[in-house]
């Protein structure tokens, strides 16, 4: 039963989505003894369905080690899923040879959290810029490059003039930017933000945004954007998909997320989010304990042993996505084979 | 051959211009040079002086005057010329600056010319430790030229790629570190021959451990970094990572690690000399040479004086430069000194 | 409303800027506030405003090459802490004022049990035997909410999750019943399921011990979860102060009204986010006059050359805006 992401009032603006993620699992090995054998596996990515359409913004949501850097990564090839498809524009990517992969990756790109790590402290912003432009033999002399360079930096916001500096001689939401226009150099259609404003101050983090929002009218960008803030997720998102431990919990548009949430997990989420209005009420069921291991999940539903309704069939099996109202949620509250509460 | 030694000086020369006008090009690399004209400037000065003896050492060609018989054939140094250490010599020792002879009393027959006095055969001193000052260099420099791209091929393959290579690779230096590395030298020269290239060549081979290790964790950590998956997201060749992101970002280790590397290697030929298989002309050989003679009584100290004040003076220079480039080149002091 | 157990006056903590070393810059410039016991004052700010440097100086943690500067005054439980001997100010730390980091990973010993750690800090301060501290331990363990108290003790730092370690941390720290906590930025690297944990935790202890806290934070959610008062710094200045419903329901600083603007809320969604302008400008260059010129809304004449004065707006809420300021004097009634 696959997640769909599609707009607010339920028709497709596209037949087709422009992403598709059917099962995928991305496992890593843990290795131990002498002959380094295979112990254990990080179930990083552990069975888990996406759909995001041309245009929309959908947020992948959850805390640290839920995995959802993971799918941004495997989606980008930049780690290697065990199982599963990515279909982009209709095509499994990862049955794809390097070769044949090459021509995607002007498709997707990906800013990351760290802007400080992004950036080759040794590589003018310039020639940062402009590596995707070289990658792809965009623009036919290196004059035409540095002038495309200027466009992007126009695009984002920046001065132009300032290509010949070097990234230490910006600011951490500068660097944001250069960041971005260097994965817009390539004229992506999908870009993966993962974390992109999670360094930032807020001020800054308000900034880009607002340049993000902007993008994505003036591009026609498609985002999947991956974080684990959830105002920042109001302010951006059109879908969200809450990502426990590996899986997928529950998705829907940000109306129904927000003020409908079906999964314990989302409510203990949006119940603990600190929130800055002054009237508020007591605050609703809130998860207990910490997560755990990633290599080491509980039995049963993974979220059992921290749910403030946990019920019988929790810490048996695992359960599948149900449908309710429309939407799937990953719980037995909802699962009609089981005596529901 | 002197056309050898000519052509050598002229390589080494045109290629440090080339790496010279590389740097020039990036920002960073001219604001690091003018830090480091700024923090070392006695050291710089010194190191440069050494360098210019040692090219004054190797330009040579046969012919021209003051020489006859035998060595008007072969090739003589600028150095040479100026010190025509055939004719310009004594018997046996003097002390600096002397009158006469040590043992005896004659006269000298250049009295008073000799600075730093003259060895058993009767040689100037002065002229022999500057003839040493190329010996110095060579090792030095030749050995590195053998090692760091050794290092570098062995250290970035494994920490880049992983897997299999990186095993065979841990292999390889987890079975060179295990050996002693004294034996094995000694082993490669006895087999190789003692001249300067094969004990330079046996000295890097054996001495590329230490830096792979290195440049192998710094791979790692840099291989996960985001500007690196960035440029693989990029579709980037992993060739044009290797060259554009990691060496770069090495770069400040080698180059401290070479100027480490260079001391520590002008120490060791001082000990292979000890047993017999240094090189010829060298440093250690005037100090092993020396060895009796501190127990004379009077003592003769200049030869082993002059002998080890260049080195001693040639080793803290080196040190004291690459003190000064690991704080300017650290990553991390980009960002203090905007 | 007690007496003041902390009060910090024109606190100016500099660092050497610029080529020769010899001028120095303030990182913190004439700062201002006192906590009294069972309160909790909120320190707000983005990077580099000085909010950590403050609890730094408090403490007197300050390294060379900054320094407090003379003129500066922190009076604790009615003793003054910059005039304090070393070993009395050792003593001081831990035990009458206690405090924890946000990165528990790196504040706990790599190499020592969690066990060993906090029997340490007890028999740093008090005359117990090592089982008398080995109880007490497992008593705060269990009380802080660590699952397996007793057997927890044994486990080393890495072990743990970074809630646990925050909590160990929480443990370690109280467990000497300081009078003053300093809680620098203690929940921003902990999930939001276990933040929410952590601060509905230091409220509890808050209550229960009488302790006064400082809480550093950039978030004002987390203000909004856990102060009673508040006061926001720009670039080493304090720029607006007040209880919690002052700030945060009426702030009158253009920068506080900024800031809360750029908050992204789960009420308001999809909306543009009002942007502050401008960058914080970086130490060293400064600009004279309000630090906030150059990013200001309504900046006007007076901003560039002379430092606002705080505007007293009630008897808890102070704004330093020259705006304010003036719109007062105009209107010759106190304006909202």
């Amino acid at each position: 039963m696959s997640a769909t992401a599609s707009s607010a009032d339920g028709a497709n603006q596209n037949a087709d989505p422009l992403l598709k993620i059917d099962g995928l699992k991305t496992w890593y090995p843990v290795r131990g003894g002498v002959l380094q054998r295979v112990r254990r596996w990080v179930r990083a990515v552990d069975g888990v369905d996406l759909e995001i359409c041309r245009g929309q913004t959908l947020a992948l949501v959850g805390e640290s080690g839920c995995g959802k850097t993971t799918v941004g990564r495997s989606v980008l090839k930049l780690e290697q899923p065990r199982q599963g498809r990515i279909l982009f524009e209709g095509t499994d990517i990862l049955s794809l040879s390097r070769r044949a992969m090459r021509r995607y990756r002007r498709s997707i790109q990906i800013v990351f959290q760290d802007p400080n790590a992004s950036l080759d402290p040794r590589m003018t912003v310039r020639d940062a810029v402009a590596e995707g432009l070289n990658a792809f033999r965009i623009g036919r002399t290196a004059a035409d490059r540095t002038r495309r360079v200027g466009e992007l930096m126009e695009m984002v916001r920046l001065d132009p003039d300032h290509m010949w500096r070097y990234p230490h001689e910006f600011s951490g939401g500068q660097k944001q930017r250069i960041c971005i226009a260097r994965a817009l150099a390539v004229e992506p259609e999908l870009l993966i933000c993962d974390e992109s404003v999670s360094a930032l101050d807020v001020s800054i983090q308000a900034q880009i945004l607002n340049l993000l929002r902007a993008l994505q009218t003036e591009l026609g960008l498609t985002y999947l954007f991956i974080t684990h803030d959830l105002g920042v997720v109001g302010n951006i998102a059109d879908q969200v998909a809450v990502m426990y431990l590996g899986q997928i919990v529950e998705t829907g548009t940000i109306a129904q997320i927000f003020d409908a949430p079906q999964h314990p997990y989302t409510q203990a989420l949006l119940a603990s989010v600190p929130r800055v209005e002054l009237d508020l009420g007591p605050p609703a069921a809130r998860a207990i304990g910490d997560a755990p291991d990633p290599s080491d999940p509980p039995p049963g539903c993974r979220f059992h042993p921290r749910c403030p309704k946990v019920f019988e069939p929790c810490a048996v099996s695992e359960p599948n996505m149900v449908d309710i109202s429309g939407r799937p949620c990953r719980c037995f509250l909802y699962d009609p084979a089981h005596a529901s509460r | 051959m002197s056309w050898i030694g000519n052509l050598v000086a002229v390589a080494l020369v045109l290629g440090a211009l080339l790496l010279w006008r590389r740097a020039r090009r990036s920002r960073l690399w001219r604001e690091a040079l003018t830090a480091l004209r700024r923090r070392r400037p006695i050291a710089l000065t010194v190191v440069g002086v050494f360098v210019l003896i040692a090219l004054m050492d190797t330009v040579a060609w046969t012919g021209g005057g003051g020489a006859e018989g035998v060595a008007a054939s072969k090739p003589r140094s600028v150095l040479d010329r100026i010190f025509s250490p055939e004719t310009f010599r004594e018997k046996s020792y003097s002390a600096p600056f002397a009158r006469t002879e040590f043992i005896g009393g004659a006269a000298l027959t250049f009295p008073r010319r000799h600075p730093l006095g003259t060895d058993l055969l009767g040689d100037d001193v002065l002229y022999k430790t500057l003839k040493g000052v190329k010996v110095a260099l060579l090792i030095g420099g030749l050995t590195c030229l053998v090692l760091i791209p050794l290092a570098l091929l062995f250290g970035v393959s494994s920490g880049y790629f992983g897997g299999r290579i990186d095993d065979v690779v841990f292999f390889v230096m987890s079975t060179l570190a295990s050996i002693p590395n004294l034996l094995l030298l000694i082993a490669l020269i006895m087999a190789l021959g003692k001249g300067t290239l094969q004990v330079c060549f046996a000295l890097g081979i054996t001495g590329w451990v230490g830096l792979s290790r290195i440049t192998r964790a710094e791979t790692l950590k840099l291989r996960e970094l985001e500007y690196v998956q960035a440029a693989r997201a990029l579709g980037v060749s992993n060739l044009k990572i290797l060259s554009q992101h990691i060496l770069p970002n090495l770069a400040h280790l080698v180059i401290i690690t070479f100027a480490l590397l260079f001391t520590g290697l002008v120490l060791s030929e001082t000990i292979l000399s000890y047993l017999g298989i240094g090189l010829d002309g060298s440093w250690g050989r005037m100090i092993d040479q020396a060895r009796n003679e501190l127990s004379r009584d009077p003592i003769i100290w200049w030869n082993i004086a002059a002998a080890s004040t260049a080195l001693f003076v040639l080793v803290l220079c080196v040190n004291l430069i690459a003190d000064a480039l690991r704080d300017i080149l650290d990553p991390r002091t980009l960002n203090e000194r905007k | 409303m007690s007496a003041p157990l902390l009060t910090v006056e024109d606190l100016t903590v500099s660092f050497p800027a610029g080529r020769d070393g010899n001028a120095r810059a303030p990182v913190v410039d004439g700062i201002s506030l006192d906590v009294s016991p069972g309160e909790v004052l909120a320190l707000v700010g983005e990077s580099g405003c000085g909010k950590s440097m403050t609890a730094l100086a408090i403490l007197r943690l300050i390294a060379k090459p900054g320094r407090i500067e003379p003129g500066s005054r922190i009076v604790f439980d009615d003793r003054d802490i910059l005039a304090l001997k070393v070993t009395r100010m050792r003593a001081l730390r831990g035990a009458g004022i206690a405090m924890i980091f946000q990165e528990p990973m790196s504040s706990l010993n790599p190499v020592r049990t969690v066990g060993n750690q906090v029997t340490e800090a007890i028999r740093l301060h008090e005359r117990v035997s090592a089982a008398a501290a080995r109880d007490r331990a497992t008593q705060m363990f269990k009380r802080v909410g660590i699952p397996d108290p007793a057997g927890r003790l044994a486990a080393y730092p890495h072990q743990l999750s970074g809630g646990l370690r925050q909590r160990v941390m929480i443990a370690m720290m109280l467990v000497v019943q300081p009078r003053l906590l300093i809680a620098d930025e203690p929940t921003t690297a902990l999930d939001v399921t276990v933040q929410a944990q952590i601060l509905a935790l230091l409220r509890e202890l808050k209550d229960e011990l009488g302790m006064a806290i400082l809480l550093i934070t950039h978030d004002f959610g987390v203000v909004n979860e856990l102060a009673d008062r508040v006061a926001v710094m720009y670039a080493g200045r304090i720029a607006e102060r007040g209880t919690r419903s002052e700030v945060l329901g009426r702030p009158m600083h253009p920068y506080t009204q900024g800031l809360l603007r750029s908050i992204p809320r789960l009420s308001h969604r999809g909306e543009a986010l009002a942007e502050i302008e401008g960058v914080v400008p970086s130490l060293g260059s400064w600009p004279t006059g309000c630090r906030f010129a150059t990013r200001c809304p309504k900046v006007f004449e007076p901003c560039d050359g002379t430092v606002p004065e705080s505007v007293v707006l009630s008897a808890s809420h102070h704004a330093a805006c020259h705006e304010i300021a003036q719109r007062r004097r105009t209107a010759g009634t106190p304006s909202k």
